[in-house]
């Protein structure tokens, strides 16, 4: 893991909060869409909370799916539910909604949780898919590299 | 009779949302790394290749079954149960499959974190 996964890991997390308040925040303002009326949704869409929450879930697709290309979905998913913490803390502290005791321990669990998995490897290794396969191709496909290998020279990996 | 339409719908959900992320995962390991690939070849190609992965295709599909089955779950039963009941079993369930599927290692500390994840989830949203 380096910076840069990090940054990723944290803008799934900062996307999807942020983006749900917003939307939420969003659809209170325009009220009830009913099946009746549907465009209704496009006014919803019109209105500018709606709007940057659909962007920002738009970006929290984009991060979401950059995470799974390099790491398993059963380190993802976890790493990234710091973002219902990141809720109840924003309802408590800027909201300043009461967060019942119950909740603090839903807190305290998904931290804990969160520090579980991010002490571990983000990516399961499949031996037959992963590199020593190129490496033995790279080796077979050079004859001098071959006869290094088999010489036992530094560096070089069968 | 509306309990069972209301658990039968948060099944739904729960089933949808783990066919979608499974089939996502999938599909972007085929795709590879996107930020080594997006400054090798461009976004372009990022966007190609995914885009034309048919189980990114399918994954994004099961996650629109997942939202309407969440919607009609709202419309029999109340969002205390079911918001959380669908989130942290879809915890779980991403766990399980994800061994079963995918071929994750899931060792002791990733099921606990699921655990207490999925246990944290019900409480914060209940």
């Amino acid at each position: 893991m380096n910076f840069r996964k990090y940054l990723v890991l944290a803008g799934v997390t900062v996307f999807a909060a942020s983006g749900d308040s917003m939307l939420s925040h969003g659809m209170k303002q325009t009220g009830n869409i009913s099946l009746n009326h549907l465009q209704g949704l496009i006014f919803a869409v019109l209105n500018p909370w709606v709007a940057v929450g659909i962007l920002l879930l738009l970006a929290f697709f984009a991060t979401y799916t950059a995470a799974l290309s390099w790491a398993d979905l059963t380190y993802v998913l976890p790493a990234t539910s710091f973002g219902y913490v990141l809720l109840a803390l924003v309802a408590r502290f800027v909201l300043h909604e009461h967060v019942s005791p119950l909740r603090w321990l839903g807190i305290a669990l998904i931290t804990g949780g969160v520090g579980f998995i991010a002490g571990g490897p983000e990516l399961t290794k499949h031996p037959h898919t992963d590199e020593p396969v190129n490496k033995t191709c790279a080796v077979a496909a050079s004859p001098l590299l071959a006869k290094d290998a088999r010489n036992g020279a530094p560096g070089v990996e069968v | 009779m509306r309990g069972i339409y209301t658990w039968g719908a948060i099944l739904a959900i729960v089933f949808a949302s783990v066919i979608g992320d499974v089939l996502l995962a999938r599909a972007m390991k085929q795709v590879g790394d996107v930020g080594a690939l997006w400054r090798r070849a461009g976004l372009g190609v990022v966007i190609g290749r995914t885009l034309g992965n048919p189980n990114f295709l399918f994954g994004v599909t099961a996650m629109a079954v997942a939202f309407f089955s969440l919607l009609f779950a709202l419309s029999w039963g109340d969002v205390s149960l079911v918001a959380p009941a669908a989130a942290s079993l879809t915890f779980i369930g991403n766990a399980v499959a994800a061994k079963i599927f995918l071929h994750e290692k899931v060792d002791r500390r990733r099921w606990i974190a699921a655990g207490l994840v999925a246990a944290g989830v019900a409480l914060l949203a209940g």
